[in-house]
């Protein structure tokens, strides 16, 4: 795979090239797309900063709208899932398919967990009137406004920024897992991945640890500070 | 040798037998894509021209019934008086629809795509079907940004910066579904300028042809590779933005309203984080083109060709650092403003190389006056003008006294239609060819030179002065002020420039069409260019090389002692040339 002398194809890449950087297409590519992705993550935690510190007036204090504990589970799980995700990728290195399936799907599992929780977790937020706009008329969350619990001035805020920031990185999270489901399905299931050829694994992993790593600064400053 | 050996007989690379909807719909071609793209965003030049002449009678004649007028909607134009909220549409639709859907898409996804593979001598794109998707969802994009024209309550209606709170709240712009296609088309533009640019990115470095270094790199790869490092990290920022504009419109978040807490500046300072780079995306491919056409013209190498990289890397560099000269009157700490003034002023310095590389290019060269070369001088010497007015606005003290006026509107479209538009003059008739194997006709080319040279001046060189008379930039009427009606005249024959200019644009569009079928057959290297896509047979065919090409050299040798001729192509190989390394391992 990163051989390219050894098995040139004139019209099959990769082609007879002048040397670039000692990275297959795919995997570099994919470097080149998370520098992006770096960039959309940081307009949305730019944002976040800005106006939690421009905000008329205190930020809510963490633990009452949001659920610590069970968050804290989540990502504890989505930390497991990188490293069951590394497994895969350190036994098909060693030539071991059977085992690479095994922790894959561990991944894609914990992948979908995750996700199925933060919907949980957004069900029940929406309940207790946390949305999008801030704090829904008449709800439970609107007495504890009315008792000075939680600030009038920047739910608004905190409902548009906590939605907008978790709400992509779950978009990412599930974009993750349909295409480890994909590449499980079509790929490793058939045994297409070998000890010489395993470019998607590497590469979706790269994407899973970004994805994973985003996460973990989102945890911090949205429901920890 | 084996390459000039190959082209001696064209024969396509391999037996092409994908079918129409393959080959022409959902193509993964990198040369089909950048043609679709060119005929899309060809049309959509059209579509912002249209809406710019009708700001111009509206602005020349106010309150006149627009001759043809009578065809739009009562909400628009009752009996072809352009209404006010119809005028704002049309200021905002058409500097959208030129930024994002003509200038961008004709300098990045046209000539990304054609150019990069041939030139630097592979099969195509690293990734193909991204690059596949990357047309479409711009084509998406377009077709959204189109149909909003149309919706009940009319297109977007803040301007194409977008400025909130009027774009985020539809109780102050007016326009609710027309507001939120902006957002939506938006952000589709920016996946497909991402997909765009990781596909360049990655080709450029990884699949260059054996002996193509980085410094045997044409400028306009080198430009392209640059613009496309831009793209990549600008364009989120903008689709971020974009994105929580859409939820401030549609599920009630409060990012850009103030009334609860939002913060208006936000808007302008993640909108020009990613427009000042923009502005580089829109000029960096023009100035790699067009250097590339300026030393075929004058039949010498390109003078100072590291000094030229460099300069890009430095204005590209810059370009990250400089996004607050569009705010100085937005409110911001003087010491800030400060740094920013100082930061764009370094700018010229930059530029001012490459400026005068290419009159040194030029100085005592052989000059061919062609059309794409005509065209090319007209971008450098246009490109002077934009740039001596863009130092006037980056100036703090200068810029409160012509913000928001038409200095500015002349300044952008110096360096928009003086830069990047005539850039396209040339390089549409240059490789022209290579796209349809004929050339456009070189008369008639050279009659719309002249015309739109000189109707071009007529139009933006007497904005400078209405900007100096204080006229606004997004009036509707001007004459409703008594130290404006002076300056009626001027807006009149502004007007009526602009028009001619706009009918000059017909001989272009019907030179482009006619020569497609009727144009006289260009042969391999009708410009006797030393670039690798002149290796192969016009048009290039499917896959490009059997084998790909072998480099022995930079692209701008021209008038070499070394061979009878004026120019040396890269591939040919010189008893003194030695092979490359990456060209031997590959023939195990």
């Amino acid at each position: 795979m990163t051989h390219a002398a050894a098995t040139v194809d004139q019209m099959r890449p990769p082609y007879p090239a002048e040397r670039g950087l000692d990275v297959y297409n795919t995997k570099l590519g994919m470097w080149v797309f998370l520098a992006s992705e770096v960039m959309f993550f940081a307009a949305l935690i730019g944002t976040y900063i800005i106006l939690r510190f421009g905000a008329p007036g205190e930020w809510a204090k963490p633990g009452i709208v949001l659920n610590i504990k069970i968050t804290a589970f989540n990502t504890f799980l989505l930390i497991c899932s990188s490293v069951s995700m590394v497994k895969a990728y350190a036994a098909i290195q060693d030539g071991d398919p059977k085992k690479m399936r095994f922790w894959l799907l561990l991944t894609i599992l914990g992948g979908a967990t995750f996700v199925g929780i933060q919907v949980y977790e957004y069900i029940h937020l929406i309940e207790h009137g946390f949305v999008p706009s801030g704090v829904r008329e008449g709800s439970e969350l609107a007495e504890l406004v009315a008792k000075g619990q939680l600030p009038a001035a920047t739910m608004g805020l905190y409902g548009s920024t906590f939605f907008t920031m978790t709400g992509f990185h779950g978009f990412h999270v599930t974009c993750g897992v349909i295409s480890m489901t994909y590449l499980y399905l079509t790929k490793a299931l058939p045994g297409k991945y070998t000890k010489q050829s395993y470019g998607g694994i590497e590469t979706v992993g790269l994407y899973w640890h970004f994805v994973d790593l985003v996460w973990i600064i989102l945890f911090t400053i949205v429901y920890l500070i | 040798m084996t390459t000039v050996a190959a082209t001696a007989h064209p024969a396509p690379a391999h037996h092409d037998d994908r079918s129409f909807i393959r080959k022409y719909v959902f193509s993964t071609d990198h040369k089909i894509i950048g043609i679709q793209f060119l005929f899309v965003s060809l049309f959509f030049l059209l579509v912002g021209g249209l809406l710019a002449m009708q700001m111009r009678w509206q602005l020349g004649f106010p309150g006149k019934p627009m001759p043809g007028g009578g065809v739009l909607p009562e909400t628009m134009a009752p009996g072809g008086v352009i209404l006010p909220e119809y005028y704002i549409q049309l200021v905002t639709m058409h500097g959208t629809f030129m930024v994002f859907f003509a200038i961008m898409p004709l300098l990045v996804g046209v000539y990304a795509n054609f150019l990069i593979p041939l030139k630097i001598g592979t099969h195509d794109m690293a990734f193909p079907r991204i690059n596949m998707w990357s047309f479409w969802s711009f084509f998406a994009a377009g077709l959204v940004m189109l149909a909003s024209l149309f919706v009940p309550d009319g297109a977007a209606r803040a301007g194409w910066t977008m400025y909130a709170p009027l774009s985020a709240r539809h109780d102050l712009s007016g326009a609710s579904f027309g507001q939120e296609m902006w957002s939506v088309s938006i952000i589709l533009v920016g996946l497909s300028s991402i997909l765009g640019s990781l596909n360049y990115i990655t080709t450029i470095i990884n699949n260059r042809a054996p002996g193509m270094t980085w410094f045997r790199l044409p400028l306009s790869v080198w430009s392209l590779f640059i613009t496309a490092i831009l793209g990549l990290l600008a364009l989120p920022v903008l689709s971020g933005a974009a994105i929580m504009l859409l939820f401030d419109q549609i599920i009630g978040t409060h990012f850009f309203d103030p009334a609860a807490g939002g913060q208006a500046l936000l808007w302008q300072h993640l909108f020009w984080f990613f427009g000042h780079p923009e502005v580089y995306i829109l000029i960096l491919p023009a100035m790699g083109m067009v250097s590339d056409i300026i030393a075929n013209g004058s039949r010498k190498p390109i003078f100072g060709y590291h000094s030229m990289v460099f300069a890009i890397v430095a204005i590209a560099f810059l370009g990250w650092i400089v996004w607050g000269h569009h705010m100085f009157m937005s409110g911001m700490n003087p010491t800030l403003g400060s740094s920013f003034m100082v930061s764009t002023l370094v700018i010229a310095v930059p530029s001012a190389v490459k400026t005068f590389n290419w009159m040194g290019t030029m100085w005592r060269g052989n000059l061919r006056f062609t059309v794409p070369m005509l065209n090319a001088v007209a971008f450098v010497a246009m490109f002077v003008i934009g740039g001596l007015s863009g130092i006037f606005m980056a100036a703090t003290p200068v810029d409160m006294f012509i913000h928001d006026t038409y200095f500015i509107v002349a300044h952008l479209h110096y360096v928009l239609f003086g830069g990047s538009l005539f850039a396209l003059f040339a390089a549409i008739p240059y490789w022209y060819p290579k796209m349809f194997g004929r050339l456009m006709h070189e008369g008639w080319g050279k009659v719309h030179f002249w015309l739109t040279f000189i109707f071009y001046n007529l139009v933006f060189f007497p904005m400078h002065i209405l900007g100096m008379a204080g006229h606004m930039r997004r009036i509707y009427d001007p004459t409703q002020y008594a130290f404006l009606q002076p300056y009626q005249p001027m807006n009149e024959f502004i007007s009526i420039s602009a028009f001619l200019l706009f009918a000059t644009q017909i001989i272009f569009f019907v030179n482009f069409w006619w020569s497609l079928k009727r144009g006289k057959p260009s042969g391999l290297n009708p410009w006797q260019d030393n670039g690798l896509e002149w290796t192969l047979p016009s048009p290039a065919p499917h896959g490009n090389w059997e084998r790909v090409p072998t480099v022995y050299r930079g692209p701008y040798e021209f008038s070499s002692p070394q061979v009878p001729e004026d120019y040396l192509p890269q591939t040919r190989r010189l008893p003194s040339d030695r092979e490359p390394a990456a060209a031997s391992a590959a023939r195990h």
